[in-house]
């Protein structure tokens, strides 16, 4: 039967194994060699836009790959699905935003920062999500 | 209750059940807002409502798991807390950052990243407040006449649940980096240090209500948090499926996460065993339920609903959908509210000497808010496979699938009324064991 000293090992030995594991993997997947996050081509106006989804909490209510809270679209691939014009239209708009009864905060984006947020998402969708894309996105299903 | 200072308990689990209360109130704004009712839109937006939501849940879960450790770590180490007052003025700056948090999240002051929307520097007003929290455990576990591994297994849970909170801190450009180093705050906390808190917190409970002995209990929590982090560390793959980082953890993530439920079942097999071996039958009955519970409800709805779509093909479909919520309400509830409505209920009658152990009012309130959070997440899980059939497979538009799903939204709601009718009644019984004093204490126990 087990006993307590051997029970504490397992718990030790497994926790340590495990992290070390888990670093080596982390550190893996952000070499050169296997980063498929798009990092290469982040741009000032990328930061800029992922600064303004933070600081609007976008996430609060839309996902992004997947992340977010379920209460609005999920926003990869969103400039295939919709079009910058209407992305524009929404991010820029003075009053609520509601095509189908559920409204959006009226931010009132100025043109520039809607630059930005546009160039966050274009970004995004050159991100290789693993398939995930292809499952939010019927054009870019149709594009592969 | 064996010392004095055990006492301060109390407040962190009165601070613990108001923001509760609050959080429940924010939900109720988020379901009404789901159902198609959202006349506080202007007021507070959705995602006011959610950070607020989300983070009142943590704040008023590490309120409860603090006051756990400030009432077992004296009775562990057999001594006095070594600062009461520091413990008190730690409760203070808790509950201050707690409030300026929700309060600045209704004038957009956050950080908009999920579960983590402290703006940065409020960060640091919490590390040094845990940093206090960590410094009065630890000094007095050191200066302790014992020290048990229910108490070390607690203490270090806290202690890494501090030091986890640091790469969430950190500044990235990159959303990927951003989000994956999120995961280490979030996951590591939830699907592991959390529940180390949650076994020695267990394995507290059990040595007191069941009269096992300590030595089999302990060594069989030793076995639950090995299984927990053998399976949980690398099981953060499963978070990194599609989010932009690389294939290897589909593999990982889904062999690891498929291993979780494993650490939540030996949980609820280890209590309800202990209970069953147990010889002293302890008069404190809800204690009992609310134990046994927490390790029962925690395997449905963290291993099991977690395993239902933890798999990278189902995960492929129902990532970023309202299945997640199905999964993170019971797993919540389970493990961790249940946990802490556990303790309240075992050291109320010892801090304030009125030992209410067997009321309907209580019994009423575990079972109603049981069977309401279990009505919830069904209302949940119906809705999030219909989101994930007509959006997902059928490719209809986000909007129109969400008109055909509000009508769970009012199941849910009702649900949730029993749900809070329950915790109401609950929070009375909190209410009717008034306050702690000194009278309550019975220093003679050699457990």
């Amino acid at each position: 039967m087990l006993s307590k000293k051997q029970a504490r090992a397992f718990f030790l030995g497994g926790t340590v194994v495990t992290f070390l594991i888990f670093i080596g993997l982390t550190i893996f997947s952000f070499t050169k060699a296997q980063d498929q996050s798009n990092d290469g081509n982040i741009t000032e106006a990328v930061v800029r836009g992922k600064v303004l989804w933070e600081e609007n909490n976008c996430m609060g209510c839309h996902t992004i790959m997947g992340e977010g809270a379920y209460y609005a679209p999920e926003l990869t691939k969103v400039i295939d699905r919709r079009g910058e014009g209407y992305i524009r239209a929404v991010l820029t708009s003075p009053v609520d935003w509601a095509p189908n009864g559920r409204k959006m905060v009226a931010y009132g984006f100025t043109q520039e920062e809607a630059d930005d947020l546009i160039a966050f998402f274009d970004w995004i969708d050159d991100i290789d999500l693993n398939g995930f894309d292809t499952v939010v996105s019927p054009l870019s299903k149709d594009d592969n | 209750m064996k010392y004095k200072s055990q006492k301060v308990a109390y407040w962190f689990f009165a601070l613990s059940m108001l923001l509760f209360g609050l959080q429940i109130i924010y939900g109720f704004i988020m379901g009404f807002a789901h159902a198609g009712f959202d006349g506080l839109h202007s007021v507070i937006p959705f995602n006011t409502a959610r950070a607020v939501h989300t983070n009142l849940l943590v704040v008023w879960l590490l309120s409860g798991f603090m006051g756990a450790a400030y009432y077992i770590i004296p009775e562990e180490a057999q001594r006095e807390l070594v600062s009461v007052k520091l413990a008190y003025v730690q409760l203070i700056s808790l509950a201050v950052v707690g409030v300026v948090a929700i309060v600045g999240y209704h004038f957009n002051y956050w950080e908009g990243r999920k579960f983590l929307e402290i703006p940065r520097p409020l960060d640091y007003l919490v590390v040094v407040n845990v940093l206090l929290f960590l410094g009065i455990i630890l000094t007095t576990l050191f200066k302790g006449k014992r020290r048990t591994t229910t108490a070390l297994v607690l203490s270090m849970g806290l202690l890494f649940a501090a030091l986890l909170y640091l790469p969430g801190m950190l500044p990235f450009d990159s959303q990927v980096k951003d989000s994956f180093f999120r995961w280490w705050v979030v996951h590591l906390w939830v699907e592991g240090v959390w529940e180390l808190i949650m076994g020695g917190i267990l394995s507290f409970l059990l040595i007191k209500l069941t009269g096992v002995d300590r030595e089999v209990i302990e060594k069989w929590l030793y076995v639950i948090v090995g299984l927990t982090f053998l399976s949980g560390v690398l099981g953060t793959g499963h978070h990194y499926y599609y989010i932009g980082v690389n294939k290897i953890w589909l593999i990982v993530g889904g062999i690891f996460s498929a291993l979780e439920p494993l650490a939540f079942l030996a949980m609820a097999l280890f209590a309800v065993n202990m209970y069953r071996k147990g010889e002293k039958k302890h008069p404190n009955k809800l204690a009992l339920y609310w134990t046994l519970g927490a390790a029962i409800v925690s395997f449905i709805g963290a291993g099991l609903l977690g395993f239902a779509h933890t798999l990278p093909q189902t995960n492929l479909y129902t990532h970023g959908t309202l299945v997640t919520a199905m999964h993170g309400h019971l797993a919540f509830w389970g493990a961790y509210a249940m946990i802490v409505l556990a303790i309240i209920s075992y050291s109320l009658p010892n801090m304030t000497g009125r030992k209410l152990y067997e009321s309907t009012r209580g019994r009423m309130a575990f079972w109603m808010s049981n069977i309401g959070m279990i009505g919830m997440t069904v209302a949940f899980g119906v809705a999030g496979v219909v989101q994930v059939y007509l959006e997902r497979k059928m490719k209809m538009e986000f909007m129109e699938v969400q008109k055909e799903v509000e009508i769970h939204f009012i199941v849910l709601i009702i649900c949730a009324t029993l749900f809070m009718t329950g915790i109401i009644l609950y929070f009375i019984d909190f209410y009717k064991h008034g306050r702690p004093n000194d009278e309550a204490l019975e220093p003679d126990s050699n457990l």
